[in-house]
């Protein structure tokens, strides 16, 4: 059996970044680290502001995600050798730039009961008491490493480990948008109807997905996000539950 | 001109050739699985080829036409018919108006395209007709057609104005009729047994020696939970070297994961954007058409070739599909 293997493709040698694998025949990984930690979510932010900017005939789309940036690309303008070339011509200039600051964005959200029907369970997996699980989880920030998995779903890394949780052995069917839950360290919010299996906490009355705007998205990768408690009252003037 | 919806099919959507630049908010390119059958359709019809159209799944619908309209037919061949006649594919044909074009069940293929002259007129969302369902997002209401549906239909281009009314002089008072020459079914061969042309994915070397064998040797099938989002396969189980943990990064159609199961799963037009498990390869681009056709239970293998072979592949179909541009539009022109 014979075919290419990853050392033909990938440009750079052993564990140096950045590293450019092809994905298929139309898109290009980009991998700046082996790790989620923030020297690397910068050198992505970098790269994917970069990629954003500079783009050649034949570039498609750029994404981030937590280590690496895909870039897609048409094979019928741009070949494979010149895609890589290129970037490998862009490694100095990506390394110079500074991305932007993001933006801090207030979630407001209803913790509990109707909304959050399993802080209670999260509450006693912690060992605290359920306002204190909203204390916690609601003092952080938390960053936006990427909007990925389904539409404006921000996958948020910051959340402490005092209120970690193991997802639900049997998924739900149906949780509402907005949920706000928690998988293991990792806590996120669902932008759409989806079935799902995170720990439901509460919920925000905030659309996530905004498919008539652009960016069509509440949240992008690099933004802030802080959740501010709210009541049942509030959660509906902001438009809750009309969606 | 509309299209009223007599009977929807098992799974008829309004799709194009997908959402492109929205990935980075999590928003899946979608568009018709079969791009290929869909784009070749919309050429036929004097349409441009990212024009909205039908995807009908395994048992197609029933459509009536309010005024005369000129439609093609490719991809799978779910049997379809005009009053009881069999239309014939990849062609364009001209059907009077209160016909009934209806489709039966999947005889080759798995996923029909009809293109109407103008292009189903729905709304653009992030720059595309398509409907996505999960987000119900596009489309129709962002969902499957149901029975009572009335689809707008768009401004037929001069090329399908004059195709249709040369065809139209030739009905006389049959309810449809079609040229001689067809187009493009050579570019696509449903009923040979898949071969699946892929580019090794970078955890390949996660798997075993066996396992990576096997990929590359034996036979899989392709089970019955596929659908847009992604084939599941049953075949030999895939083991992992170790258990490893990968962060996760984009994937795209083609895509070929490793779940914990073993069981790869092939992504489709309307997977998410980014996914968690080893990839152990992606599917050529050029081979993604008749992967779209294939239903659960079919046969298919994997060959790998590297990434210039796949986009010399590429190529060369982009090409035939130039050819095939210049061939329509030279018929069109021939007059009556």
């Amino acid at each position: 059996m014979k075919w290419k293997r990853r050392g033909d493709y990938a440009r750079s040698m052993g564990d140096t970044f950045p590293q450019f694998t092809p994905l298929g025949d139309s898109a290009v990984v980009v991998r700046l680290g082996d790790q989620i930690d923030l020297k690397t979510f910068h050198e992505v932010r970098a790269w994917s502001q970069f990629l954003a900017e500079h783009s050649f005939p034949g570039f498609v789309e750029q994404t981030p995600a937590f280590n690496s940036v895909t870039l897609y690309y048409d094979p019928g303008c741009i070949s494979w050798d010149d895609v890589s070339g290129w970037l490998q011509g862009n490694v100095a200039g990506v390394g110079a730039s500074a991305p932007h600051a993001g933006r801090t964005v207030e979630i407001p959200v209803c913790y509990g009961g109707e909304f959050g029907k399993d802080l209670d369970f999260v509450a006693q997996h912690a060992g605290l008491p359920p306002r204190e699980v909203v204390e916690i989880h609601s003092q952080l920030d938390y960053l936006v490493y990427l909007i990925g998995f389904a539409p404006g779903f921000p996958y948020l890394g910051g959340m402490s480990e005092r209120i970690a949780a193991p997802r639900r052995k049997s998924p739900r069917l149906k949780v509402p948008a907005g949920s706000v839950g928690i998988a293991g360290t990792q806590t996120g919010i669902y932008p759409l109807e989806t079935p799902g299996g995170w720990q439901l906490i509460g919920r925000t009355p905030l659309a996530l997905f905004r498919p008539d705007e652009n960016p069509p998205t509440l949240l992008q990768a690099g933004d802030t996000v802080r959740f501010r408690p709210i009541g049942e009252r509030e959660f509906h003037a902001l438009g809750g539950g009309a969606r | 001109m509309s299209i009223l919806v007599q009977r929807p099919g098992l799974l008829t959507t309004v799709q194009d050739l997908g959402r492109r630049g929205w990935q980075q908010y999590g928003v899946v390119v979608g568009g018709a699985a079969d791009a290929l059958a869909l784009r070749i359709a919309n050429l036929l019809t004097g349409n441009e080829e990212n024009v909205a159209g039908l995807e009908a799944t395994l048992a197609g619908p029933q459509l009536e036409f309010t005024q005369d309209a000129l439609v093609a037919v490719c991809g799978g061949d779910l049997a379809p018919n005009v009053n009881g006649s069999r239309l014939p594919m990849w062609r364009p044909v001209w059907i009077r108006k209160r016909s009934l074009l209806t489709f039966g069940n999947a005889r080759t293929g798995c996923r029909a395209y009809l293109a109407v002259a103008g292009g189903i007129d729905v709304p653009l969302v992030l720059g595309s007709r398509g409907t996505y369902l999960r987000a119900k997002l596009g489309g129709l209401e962002g969902r499957a057609l149901q029975t009572g549906d009335v689809l707008r239909v768009g401004s037929a281009s001069p090329y399908a104005i004059a195709m249709s009314q040369r065809l139209k002089a030739e009905a006389e008072d049959r309810p449809f009729a079609s040229v001689l020459w067809s187009a493009g079914s050579n570019l696509a061969d449903y009923a040979a047994e898949l071969v699946l042309r892929v580019i090794p994915g970078n955890e390949l070397e996660w798997l075993t020696d066996e396992s990576q064998a096997a990929f590359f040797h034996n036979s899989f099938q392709v089970s019955p939970q596929s659908d847009r989002m992604g084939y599941r396969l049953a075949g030999p189980k895939l083991e992992l070297r170790e258990e490893r943990e990968l962060i996760s990064e984009a994937v795209c159609h083609g895509t070929v994961q490793v779940p914990p199961d073993g069981q790869p799963i092939i992504l489709m037009s309307d997977c998410a954007t980014t996914g968690g498990y080893p990839k152990a390869a992606h599917v050529a681009t050029v081979d993604l058409p008749v992967l779209a056709q294939l239903k659960p239970g079919d046969p298919l293998r994997f060959q790998p070739v590297s990434v210039p072979q796949a986009q010399d592949l590429y190529r060369a179909r982009e090409a035939m599909i130039e050819k095939l541009k210049v061939g329509i539009a030279l018929h069109g022109g021939a007059g009556p």
